[in-house]
């Protein structure tokens, strides 16, 4: 299986996300430069956490008109799966691949800390690893991370069963405590009508590793991993 | 009178007055000095290309003498000072380059960009040298709470530093803060870099080589920042708001590309030097770099990419703009060069050559603006032995004199919920402090540690320095700093390999103050060499003062240790119910200058707690071999509040409590718990660990006792009533948010 990871000018979990995809793919996989407008051939193309562009304009506006995703966009219609992390779901917001906008932390600050996520569906190789209703520990780290979308947008994502993942207490409780940056409905991350795009805020690739205090990270590139294989 | 900045700058050049030349921070004698060298008159732009490289900030013309006395040498040392940082040997080929700068007077000033810059210069002197960045930490020091403007500083500050950190995408794992009414007006923005590098691909500043091309690379040049490093070599007055302009305004996207374009040129054969453009911008880079080669520069300041219309060459050269390199190529190397720098998107331009004539030579417009012979420039500025006086030694304070609280707990309480203790959670949750995916401790314990990338070895990192103590008694201080920073790193089973340092005073003409710079550099120097800890790198900070009022002595040292395998590496946080804690260190009941005195029964008084320097090496190596065999189940030192404040520490990292056995007796129960003798360690073992523990520890000739056990969810303490965790969690946790504003 190959994976293809988009490097931008200001990219900077672009090397986590590629030691994490190694560990679980075996393989290290193609990092692919944004002025690039070709794309190799890819069972997964991530799309990685960082500042690309400086986060001018808006976060990801700038990155989501890169000569590549051009590609990508027409890779992810043509059905390849998508990863898009924090600064990822950001330009998979821009380039209108999932519906709503990440809007500034209601606390108007960054903010850097594990927090407990909800998963709420698992009929999708991202998330085949994990059991519906389980809650996972992820960390996030953005400034810009409150999910938004319009009334009509969140009937629709919820009712077609699109949230990927939700923050929760460690009980798995949807509490405003839980919340760490105001998003609509708790949502961390959504994926697209076919399942196959999933952006989400925070960072798997950061808590794929024993030594760094956790796994559940590595249950998303392993379920990758294993469904994309067959 | 205008100032400097207030005045037009164009082509016109002004007349060289006596005024003139006191704005540029030169005394008579220098200029004169100045006029000697070149045989004549300078030029304007001459004139100020002298102020920046004989400022104090840039030819450390105060602190020289003393600073030749810092032990800077070892086994693990492979570059020490004198370089853009300092490089230690981690073993299989890899080194850590690091250093600490200070960026005080622009923070205070202008917070955000103050504070953000000095994030983006330390990081330049890292991966100047070829090293990416893997760690960043910073030592703060604000004023009293109470005092107006502290609020506003502190959040200028920390945002600062966290977005240009966070977008650099270089994890901050740890720092210190200190909030003290002595740092009304001058707060201190100390902020550290540590990078990895291939010790065999070190790139360093000296220029060798005649007729090579000298290239500028990254931002273009504004008018920002102009007089910066003249700025930090003086004290403020009322009239300081003015100097604005002079802090100059980072952008953290174009240093990431910066990074990753020198990253990747470095991977070829095309460098003979490079040097970041810090203080002094060109100015310094050129004339550095020139000298150290042995060659002479001349530099055409029309190839300049340049963001203001009619810049003259004054500006141009004293600008100091961030995110700009200087590099000297190979010859025929310019393309692989541009082409990188291209790709990056960054200016690219060749605006120089080395020459064999050992002068800088600078033309724009077609005309000789400065003609300087280099090594006068970089080597003549005078070297001070200010005068100085020894501060006499505090009266001891007994710990019968020091009135003792009503309840312990409650005094526990009070001051885990000061400013002094409280949590600065607030602060590091705005740092992204696990990108790079390889924090292997976070903020909030002794030291933060990275995983060196792809082994298994950690790097261990702290920053320390009790200012209280140094105010005190800058020698004692002094020691304990660097004491306690190898105390910290040995605390996470790190080997402490070496240290940076900011030496942060007040106005060194004044002798009572040079003395405690003075006496600083011999505490540390004694310390150093005691626990073979050299100093491989470092600034100096001086004339923070505001109208006659300087800061307490506060020389901060950031120390690096290494963990060989991050399997056997220890945290604080209190882990199994059932362990027994014990207590490694002779115990005092030293209690002044203690925060209990600062914050229960104040005022602080006294002199700070003596360091012993053998029982300090005895101590941390016995706890760091306690730690690689796997013997303990939690480490944490002792220092701010004493040995009840570091239970409690561990107790709340882990949400654990402890039952602790009554003080022993021959001490007021208050020193026992409060008291700040140096050189103890508290550790958590299984019980049946316990008898052959303190064995050992009495064949290593360290004092030990058992100090309670691990159980429940409250501090007990015999004939108090006990303190739940979840109320000692809300004292400690609570201070800073309410302060900052919110909730």
């Amino acid at each position: 299986m190959k994976a293809s990871v988009i490097v931008f000018p200001g990219s900077n979990c672009d090397r986590d996300a590629a030691v994490a995809l190694e560990a679980a793919l075996g393989r290290p996989p193609a990092m692919v430069w944004h002025g690039d407008a070709e794309l190799p051939n890819s069972d997964l193309i991530v799309l990685p956490g960082g500042f690309s562009y400086g986060d001018y304009l808006r976060s990801g506006a700038m990155a989501a008109h890169s000569p590549v995703m051009r590609e990508v966009v027409r890779r992810a219609k043509a059905g390849t799966p998508v990863l898009g992390i924090c600064n990822g779901f950001q330009v998979l917001t821009e380039a209108r691949l999932l519906p709503g906008v990440l809007m500034r932390n209601a606390t108007l600050k960054f903010i850097c800390k594990d927090v407990h996520l909800r998963v709420e569906r698992t009929d999708t190789s991202f998330a085949s690893r994990y059991k519906k209703g389980q809650v996972v520990r992820f960390p996030i780290a953005h400034k810009d991370g409150a999910y938004f979308a319009d009334e009509e947008t969140l009937k629709r994502l919820e009712g077609e069963g699109r949230i990927a993942f939700r923050y929760c207490d460690a009980e798995g409780q949807t509490t405003p405590e839980a919340n760490p940056n105001g998003s609509r409905n708790h949502i961390a991350g959504i994926y697209n009508e076919t399942g196959t795009v999933l952006g989400l805020m925070p960072h798997p690739e950061r808590l794929a590793d024993a030594n760094l205090s956790g796994t559940d990270g590595a249950n998303m590139f392993k379920g990758l991993a294993e469904s994309l294989a067959a | 009178m205008q100032s400097i900045n207030s005045r037009r700058m164009n082509q016109t050049t002004p007349q060289i007055t006596p005024e003139l030349v006191a704005e540029h921070g030169l005394s008579p004698d220098e200029y004169r000095l100045l006029v000697g060298v070149l045989g004549r008159e300078p030029s304007f732009t001459e004139l100020g290309i002298f102020s920046v490289m004989w400022s104090e900030h840039c030819s450390y013309k105060s602190s020289r003498v003393w600073l030749k006395t810092l032990p800077t040498t070892g086994p693990q040392v492979i570059q020490g000072p004198g370089e853009n940082a300092g490089v230690v040997d981690l073993g299989n080929g890899l080194a850590a380059v690091f250093k600490m700068e200070s960026h005080n007077h622009p923070s205070y000033i202008e917070p955000y960009q103050g504070a953000a810059t000095g994030v983006g210069g330390i990081m330049r002197d890292v991966f100047t040298m070829g090293a990416r960045p893997i760690a960043n930490m910073n030592a703060l020091r604000f004023g009293a709470p109470d005092h107006a403007k502290t609020r506003h500083l502190v959040a200028g500050v920390v945002s600062g530093i966290g977005d240009y950190g966070n977008c650099m995408g270089v994890p901050t794992i740890g720092g210190e803060t200190n909030f003290d009414a002595r740092y009304n007006d001058n707060i201190l923005v100390n902020a550290m870099c540590v990078g990895l590098i291939d010790a065999n691909r070190i790139f360093k500043s000296a220029a060798k080589g005649v007729g090579l091309p000298v290239v500028y690379v990254g931002s273009k040049t504004g008018r920002d920042g102009i007089h910066g490093a003249t700025m930090a070599s003086a004290e403020f007055d009322e009239a300081s708001a003015e100097k604005r302009p002079t802090v100059q305004v980072g952008d953290p996207f174009t240093e990431k590309l910066l990074l990753e374009a020198c990253l990747e040129l470095m991977r070829e054969d095309a460098i003979v030097a490079i040097q970041d453009m810090g203080a002094a911008g060109l100015t310094s880079s050129s004339v550095e770099m020139a000298d150290k080669g042995g060659v002479g520069i001349e530099l055409d300041l029309d190839q300049v990419p340049t963001r203001e219309e009619g810049m003259t060459a004054y500006e141009m050269l004293l600008s100091e703009s961030q995110e700009r390199m200087l590099i000297v190529l190979k010859l025929g190397a310019e393309q692989v060069a541009e082409r990188v720098f291209r790709k990056w998107e960054l200016d690219f331009a060749l605006i120089g050559r080395t020459t064999d004539s050992g002068k800088l030579v600078v033309r724009h417009g077609g005309e000789i603006q400065a003609d300087i012979p280099l090594a006068a420039l970089a080597h003549a500025a005078p070297v001070y032995q200010r005068p100085w006086t020894r501060k006499p030694a505090p009266a001891p304070v007994a710990a019968g004199d020091v009135p003792a609280p009503n309840s312990l707990l409650e005094a526990l309480e009070q001051m885990m919920g000061s400013p002094h203790l409280a949590s600065r959670r607030w602060i590091w949750e705005q740092y992204d402090h696990m990108v790079m995916a390889d924090t292997v401790q976070r903020p909030g314990g002794d030291a933060g540690v990275v995983r060196v990338h792809g082994t298994k070895k950690g790097l261990a990192i702290s920053c320390d320095v009790t200012p209280r103590y140094c105010a005190a008694d800058a020698r004692e201080g002094a020691k304990q700093a660097v004491a306690e920073c190898w105390r910290n790193l040995t605390a996470v089973g790190a080997d402490p390999l070496a240290i940076t340092d900011c030496l942060n005073f007040g106005n060194p003409q004044r002798p009572e103050i040079m003395g405690e710079f003075v006496e600083a550099v011999e505490g540390m120097a004694e310390a150093c060499r005691a626990l073979a800890f050299p100093v491989v790198s470092g600034n100096v900070s001086l004339y923070n003062e505001t109208n006659g009022v300087g800061i307490p002595p506060t020389p901060a040292v950031g120390g690096i240790g290494l963990i060989p395998d991050i399997a056997r590496m220890a945290t604080a946080s209190l882990k199994q119910d059932g362990h027994v804690l014990v207590l490694l260190g002779a115990e005092n009941g030293h209690l002044g200058q203690s925060l209990y005195q600062e914050i229960v029964a104040g005022p602080a008084k006294g002199p700070p707690p003596p360091v012993d320097l053998a029982a300090e090496r005895r101590a941390g190596d016995f706890v760091r071999g306690l730690i690689r065999k796997g013997r303990v189940s939690a480490v944490h030192d002792v220092s701010d509040g004493g040995l009840l404040v570091a239970v409690a520490e561990m107790a709340l990292a882990g949400g654990f409590g402890a039952e602790l056995d009554p003080a022993p007796a021959g001490l007021p129960a208050h020193a026992v718990w409060f008291g700040e003798d140096q050189g103890r360690y508290v550790v958590a073992v299984p019980p049946e660990e316990v008898a052959s523990l303190l064995q050992h520890a009495a064949k290593a000739e360290i004092p030990a006792r058992r100090l309670g056990k691990v159980t429940g969810d409250a501090l007990k303490l015999q004939g108090e009533a006990p303190l739940p965790l979840t109320a000692l969690r809300l004292s400690h946790e609570r201070w800073l948010p309410q302060f900052m504003g919110e909730r």
